[in-house]
């Protein structure tokens, strides 16, 4: 019979954590919060697994058959110009970064302001959201698109014709198939008067549109949003990640000036969790069925393609320009900039923690997804008179306009590396991929290789 | 003053793009809109307090997002008539297809036929009275405003209702989650008399029934087993 060795009996106790990969800490967690509540977990923010994304891309960069321009003295242009399909009117945007749809509810009318603010002063477009226009973001900004949601809270024509664009918006990359939800503690007065709502309910929206139905009625609908607003501004169409090849070819099959396609990393100020990591296809996959489907009706150019789910860096954006989208769509990205999950928020001319806040909601900074609660520590998404202060929008507005010219310095800087005057210009050719799932999804061959997983077969 | 707009030969551009631009700063007052032949859009986003007669029938949204405009069809209309209506009145002699007055925020829809399905749904404050019949969940998520039927309700009426009331005359086929028939006071008799009037119909309001939001949805609840 073995013995055990002498030095083994006398170790120091030994603790076994053997993770399981099935059921892991997460796993438990889950399992233990569902049995404690008997209610699905709701949050904010987007997926948070990791996905094939543009972290698995590379730029090739100039060579010897390509030659790069000089960073700071030869001109690379961004501008973008969205919406000339059929409208008199297209949208003129000096950088092909845009504000994503965020609405008033979710967040609170000081940042909307700051938002409208900042896209004013950067010339390019916010977007409403899913509870009408506020005066405060109309004012400040100077390229507003107005969105047409299944809920319709807030929708009118006063509005509409205050809009420089219009978005059908069909569904969200966070939760396509899903409606909005906006939990009674951000249903303040100001929220329940603008969406005709008892003050304080857990609104559930609805996720289908309540007068148009498949894409034969979409036409349709477009052409009375074009008739009510005289054919002057460009008509969007927002989808969420999911059929991406047939949405695109129906949306412009539709009439839609603008295709908007969201990813899977998309993010939203309440919605299930199971929602937002189960349901939907990443950015990157979806922006290549776009571009495709574009391709195969001749209409690259001629319907602009804006993708957004997670773009973060200029590079993010270099990425995408170079994949074939015309612009990108920023949302969580900008709610960090405005200091979300910082720990600390400015007010009163002096720094004050957070930390407090987010312990009594069981979170930290860096890791709080509590949007839904409307008790953000920084005074983002809430509706509370006193929190809401937390956010100065002066100041949010600054960081914004600071983020974004970070970004396009960046985007600028990678399209000059690969010797191109417009950020327009990037192309495929300029891309390769890191992994096996990045090759395959954005159709771009491995790096150090010309294989394509997939091309030509399958 | 009177303007006609034949449709036949003319188009549903021209004719809104009037009523847009031209109407405010002319003498009419009266809109004729001849051989509509269902055309789509008829009439969308007024904001003038004209008189705008329709004769025939109507495709999509005829009357959609109206202001101040009275807008009567002589005939039937499609989908979503009178969507997003906030002032005004539109009124159908003929039957409307579903949708009706979908997401209304304020004024009179008035349909003298059949509505098909969701009559109503989302509705905002807008007032709906229905001469005949409404199809399957109609009032479905309806927030604000009445709808009066003066037919029957087809199934799952007023699904999850915010604080629009419905009356109905007829026989309810069933309701929907949320939806629970109430006793009716003396202020439903009195709305109801007064919608009819306005609608031109001469039921006696004692006839009508009372449905409206239970609320037991208004907040979440992990008893209720996903039966909503």
């Amino acid at each position: 019979m073995n013995k055990p060795l002498e030095h083994a009996v006398h170790a120091p106790k030994r603790v076994s954590r053997e993770e399981s990969a099935g059921f892991d800490r997460r796993t438990i967690d889950y399992i233990q919060n569902a049995a404690a509540h008997g209610l699905y977990e709701i949050r904010g923010l987007g997926a948070k697994r990791r996905v094939p994304h543009f972290d698995d891309l590379v730029f090739l960069g100039a060579s010897v058959t390509r030659y790069p321009l000089e960073g700071y003295r030869e001109k690379c242009h961004t501008k973008t110009v969205l919406g000339t399909r059929f409208a008199k009117k297209p949208v003129e945007l000096a950088i092909p970064i845009t504000f994503a749809g965020m609405s008033f509810g979710s967040l609170s009318a000081r940042v909307k302001e700051a938002l409208g603010r900042a896209a004013s002063e950067l010339g390019t477009s916010t977007t409403t959201g899913d509870g009408g226009m506020t005066q405060e973001e109309r004012r400040s900004s100077k390229t507003l698109v107005y969105q047409c949601l299944p809920s319709r809270y807030g929708f009118n024509p006063d509005d509409l014709r205050k809009a420089d664009a219009i978005e059908v918006v069909v569904g969200q990359g966070a939760k396509p198939g899903g409606g909005g939800m906006l939990l009674g503690q951000k249903i303040n007065p100001r929220v329940a008067k603008m969406r005709t709502l008892p003050e304080g309910i857990d609104q559930r929206s609805a996720c289908r549109h309540p007068d148009w139905t498949g894409p034969d009625d979409l036409v349709i609908k477009i052409q009375e949003l074009r008739e009510i607003t005289d054919w002057q501004v460009p008509i969007y169409v927002k989808v969420g990640a999911t059929r991406v090849y047939n949405d695109v070819k129906l949306a412009v099959h539709a009439g839609a000036d603008v295709v908007v396609v969201d990813g899977m990393q998309g993010g939203t100020a309440a919605t299930q969790t199971a929602f937002i990591e189960h349901v939907g296809i990443p950015t990157l996959a979806a922006l290549r069925q776009a571009v495709e489907a574009l391709e195969e009706m001749d209409m690259r150019g001629k319907v602009q393609l804006v993708i957004s789910g997670g773009i973060r860096t200029g590079a993010d954006v270099a990425k995408a320009l170079a994949m074939g989208a015309d612009a990108v769509s920023v949302g969580q990205g900008a709610l960090f900039a405005m200091g979300c999950n910082h720990d600390s928020y400015w007010q009163d001319g002096a720094w004050h923690s957070a930390e407090a806040g987010y312990e009594q909601l069981g979170t930290a900074p860096g890791f709080c997804h509590h949007c839904h609660t409307g008790r953000c520590p920084v005074g983002i998404t809430t509706q509370d008179p006193l929190l809401e202060l937390r956010l100065d929008p002066a100041r949010g507005a600054a960081h914004l306009k600071n983020y974004f010219k970070t970004m396009n310095m960046e985007l600028t800087t990678l399209a000059r590396a690969c010797g191109k005057s417009n950020v327009h210009h990037l192309e495929r050719e300029d891309l390769v991929a890191l992994t096996l799932e990045a090759a395959a999804m954005a159709k771009l061959p491995l790096a150090g290789t010309n294989w394509i997983p997939g091309a030509g077969g399958l | 003053m009177e303007k006609t707009f034949d449709l036949a030969g003319g188009s549903v551009r021209d004719l809104n793009q009037f009523l847009h631009t031209g109407l405010a700063q002319s003498s009419v007052s009266r809109v004729e809109v001849a051989n509509p032949n269902g055309a789509h859009s008829i009439a969308v986003g007024v904001d003038h307090p004209v008189d705008i007669q329709v004769r025939g029938h109507g495709g999509y949204y005829v009357g959609g997002m109206n202001k101040q405009a009275t807008i009567t069809v002589h005939g039937n209309v499609g989908w979503g008539v009178a969507e997003n209506m906030m002032s005004g009145l539109v009124r159908v002699k003929g039957f409307a297809s579903e949708s009706a007055g979908a997401s209304g925020h304020g004024g009179t829809l008035v349909v003298e036929g059949d509505a098909s399905l969701r009559c109503g749904i989302s509705m905002k404050g807008i007032d709906i009275v229905v001469g005949g019949s409404v199809g399957n969940y109609s009032a479905f998520m309806a927030q604000a405003g009445h709808l009066v039927i003066c037919g029957d309700a087809g199934e799952g009426l007023g699904d999850s209702l915010y604080e629009a009331v419905i009356y109905v005359r007829g026989r309810i086929r069933s309701l929907g989650a949320d939806a629970q028939e109430e006793p009716m006071t003396d202020a439903d008799y009195l709305k109801v008399d007064e919608l009819l009037k306005r609608a031109g119909f001469s039921h006696n309001p004692t006839e009508f029934k009372r449905v409206a939001s239970a609320r037991q949805l208004y907040h979440w609840n992990a008893d209720a087993d996903q039966e909503y």
